[in-house]
């Protein structure tokens, strides 16, 4: 018999920690010097960025040609890796938000970190539509804005959608984080010695003074940030969705779509935020604030997220099926066993397939195994997004213009550089700002509120 | 240090216990002037200070609806009235299609505006100013401590009870907070030269990179690549032909559609017999040469052909084309005439391509036949 009280919530932070402990193992990374590993891990990120820095020199000077994109297949790469960058920065705003909704106190060793993967993963994305237009610096027409043209956007169409979502997300994220970071950097701000770091701390915490008539407040904009937060992060993969499912090529045109784009992205942004999070809490010693049953639970909602993207896959080809309309089923039958069988099948072996070992327990919370099976999860739903769009468009009504895509190394080039740049903010982020939430943990520690006992 | 002016008395606490205790101590004592600083937000807090429920909530509600309402009403007047976009043929105010961009703009106008009234209405930030800054109480309660601070401006302010009250509920460190000397002595000038200094170079910086970046940068490579095309432009030097022409000739012997070429220059009678009108009568065809006769010929021969024009009593006066020899005429020989002209009359054959001017000889026999009914037209 296991003797798990359930009437007791468990701790979240693991051992009785002295807050000002938790406050200088927090703020460590930002008073040390970088040391080796931090260089190496930076050099490498580097690298992969100055790919996506050749890529796009490439692109730009001599065109869009450069890629793998023709005729039927316009949307490839570009588009493949907006809709995975999206996705992943969707687990940040689900920690942070539909996670303090529901009181999940465990969110808030993750929460910091998570959002800072939802604003680098948004920024990351946001660069594929830019260059996916061709000519970015014309990018501003995008926006609805009273011009000389006298000309307005359609806002009928789901490509301008895009353009509000993903730019209103990325903007309610910034502030979200940014209203996170205004007390910690104020415990810095009291924190330092060094005078120019003091300057700094002191501007962006703009005179914070831990007041609990500021707290009180503060608590309520937290909580309707969360309120705007949950439908926002819910309607952005929702509208990414409908750049395909308003279109009418068989494969695209389903309305399952935006619920499975919304579990996809949840699926893969906990992947990824387990991956890194893996690293993380072991370079930086936070065996404790990020504890293996925070690990276990994401590892819990990566099952759900993945049995959710496992049935939609079956659903499509259900519905394809039973709508009776022979372009869809033929769009379905051809995905799994057309000539990019091979990209479906890692598909499904990744996404359905290796998230269901997470059933067992023991593989929960063995890291290793874990770290592993995310990987598997992030190359799976890149593919997913890859058959999405590729398979679709390469076979579509009229068998005359079929053809069969095949990236160029750009677009290689891009593909990797697209991590670097990711990657480097991350690393970067780790050395400029809190990981983890100062407040936000010292108040779930045991203790930390009142007992309201009589004294 | 008679000159220093007191802002508050605080006291440190080691647990939230205590200081929550402290708080209702003091509103039971009857301060209003004064503020818990915890280092993060404490459960009951708010219930123990006795505090009205925030209102940022309202904020939020105002604007997100200001912004739904404005961005429904701005995209109904740009799609339906100021520039109407035919989809398909659906609605120009199509509803549903706008629900997302509403909802993106209520989700962003209401965050954005909530955050700021906080940290600059309610909050008055940026303010790092403030009397407590920069000292040991707030070193210790931004960590680890719970401090208490009542302020001098409370009505029930005195230095002796406030600091009786303080030891009365077991706070630590009872201190005394002063105002900055150099901050409270200063005085903030809006005319200072140092700010307008500051606010010149701010807008000569701004307005410079606006200029610089419509107006230079946009024209520099590589922004303007769409102006740079590498084609051949008309009458430019060609490096590829060997004649040197960007436009090209036609292969010898080429002709263009309706322009054939005319045989019997300077033969009418040979035309007359030779050529036959390939134009069938027609409504089309009649109502073709109507127009055509009415801009080109009507002028002179009139609109009735009676040569009964505007320009009778000129010389010559305008032939009649009701004459015995033109209504003997061959459709060929009227052809030849207005192909070629005839005395006074120019050639037509730049205004009236060749099947317009047989669709004009059409009309003209009608007209003919209209003045000369045979017997058998009136059945």
């Amino acid at each position: 018999m296991s003797s798990v009280d359930y009437t007791q919530e468990l701790s979240v932070v693991e051992g009785k920690q002295a807050l000002r402990e938790l406050d200088d193992l927090i703020a460590k990374p930002l008073e040390t010097k970088p040391d080796k590993k931090f260089y190496i891990a930076l050099s490498i990120t580097l690298s992969m960025l100055s790919l996506l820095v050749i890529g796009l020199g490439l692109t730009f000077y001599y065109g869009i040609g450069m890629w793998g994109n023709n005729n039927p297949v316009g949307w490839a790469f570009d588009i493949v890796n907006f809709v995975f960058w999206v996705g992943i920065g969707h687990a940040g705003t689900l920690i942070s938000a539909i996670l303090f909704l529901f009181r999940q106190k465990w969110r808030t060793g993750i929460a910091r970190f998570a959002e800072g993967m939802t604003i680098f993963a948004v920024m990351t994305a946001g660069l594929f539509p830019l260059i996916h237009v061709g000519r970015p610096w014309l990018a501003g027409y995008l926006f609805p804005y009273p011009n000389q043209h006298s000309l307005w956007v359609n806002f009928t169409s789901p490509l301008l959608w895009d353009v509000f979502a993903v730019s209103t997300y990325f903007i309610v994220s910034l502030i979200f984080w940014y209203v996170g970071l205004i007390p910690d950097l104020a415990t810095l701000r009291e924190k330092t010695n060094h005078k120019l770091k003091k300057i700094i701390y002191s501007i962006f915490s703009l005179g914070w003074r831990f007041s609990n008539r500021h707290w009180q407040n503060y608590e309520m904009v937290y909580l309707i940030l969360a309120g705007f937060a949950t439908p926002l992060v819910l309607s952005v993969h929702t509208i990414v969705s409908f750049d395909f499912a308003v279109s009418i090529i068989p494969g695209w045109h389903t309305t399952i779509f935006p619920p499975y784009f919304v579990a996809g992205a949840v699926f893969s942004g906990f992947a990824m935020v387990q991956n890194v999070l893996v690293i993380v809490r072991k370079i930086f010693n936070y065996e404790h604030i990020i504890t293996i049953d925070t690990l276990e639970k994401m590892n819990k909602i990566m099952l759900l997220t993945g049995s959710l993207v496992g049935y939609a896959y079956a659903m499509e080809f259900f519905i394809a099926w039973y709508s009776g309309v022979e372009a869809e089923l033929f769009a379905f039958l051809n995905r799994a066993l057309g000539p990019y069988a091979w990209a479906y099948w890692i598909m499904i072996i990744c996404n359905v397939v290796s998230p269901q070992l997470f059933w067992s327990k023991k593989i929960r919370r063995t890291i290793p195994v874990m770290f592993v099976i995310a990987i598997f999860v992030n190359i799976g739903m890149w593919f997913e997004r890859f058959v999405i769009i590729v398979t679709s468009l390469s076979r579509d009504f009229l068998p005359s213009s079929w053809a069969y895509y095949t990236p160029t190394l750009v677009d290689g080039m891009i593909l990797i550089g697209s991590f670097g740049f990711f990657f480097t903010w991350i690393l970067l982020f780790t050395k400029a700002l809190p990981v983890v939430s100062m407040a936000e943990v010292k108040a779930v520690v045991d203790g930390a509120q009142p007992s309201h006992k009589d004294n | 240090m008679s000159k220093k002016v007191l802002y508050s008395y605080t006291g440190i606490f080691d647990t939230p216990d205590e200081v929550t205790h402290a708080a209702e101590k003091a509103v039971e004592h009857g301060y209003t002037k004064y503020d818990v600083n915890t280092p993060y937000p404490l459960h009951g807090m708010n219930k123990a200070m006795n505090l009205p429920p925030s209102k940022l909530g309202y904020v939020a509600l105002a604007v997100g609806l200001s912004g739904a309402l404005g961005a429904l009403l701005s995209l109904w007047w740009v799609s339906a009235v100021d520039y109407p976009i035919n989809v398909g043929g659906k609605p120009f105010f199509s509803f549903p299609a706008y629900i997302p961009v509403i909802f993106e703009v209520t989700v962003l106008s209401a965050s954005i505006a909530t955050v700021l009234a906080m940290l600059f209405f309610f909050f008055k930030f940026p303010n790092n100013a403030h009397p407590l800054h920069a000292t040991d109480y707030m070193k210790k309660v931004s960590s680890d401590k719970y401090g208490i601070s009542i302020q001098a401006e409370d009505p029930k302010f005195d230095e002796s009870s406030v600091k009786n009250f303080l030891e009365s509920i077991r706070a630590k460190e009872i201190n005394a907070v002063y105002w900055d000397e150099e901050e409270t002595a200063h005085n903030h000038k809006i005319l200072e030269p140092k700010f307008l200094t500051f606010l010149f170079v701010v807008a000569v910086l701004i307005s410079g990179t606006t200029y610089f970046t419509l107006n230079k940068l946009m024209n520099m490579l590589p922004f303007n690549w769409m102006m740079e095309q590498s084609k051949q432009s008309a009458q430019q030097k060609s490096l590829v032909f060997e004649d040197g022409f960007g436009m090209r000739q036609p292969v010898n012997g080429t002709i263009a559609r309706g322009f054939l070429p005319y045989e019997f220059k300077g033969k009418p009678d040979l035309a007359g017999e030779k050529l036959v009108n390939p134009i069938l009568v027609s409504k089309e065809s009649l109502k073709l040469g109507q127009a055509k006769y009415d801009i080109y010929c009507s002028p002179c021969h009139g609109y009735h052909a009676e040569g009964d024009s505007r320009l009778r009593g000129q010389f010559p006066n305008p032939p009649s084309l009701h004459s015995e020899k033109v209504r003997t005429w061959g459709d060929g020989r009227i052809f030849a005439v207005i192909t070629e002209g005839q005395n006074i009359m120019p050639s037509h054959s730049t205004q009236l391509t060749v099947d317009e001017r047989w669709a004009v000889i059409n009309y003209i026999r009608a007209l003919q036949r209209a003045l000369n009914a045979k017997e058998s037209d009136l059945k």
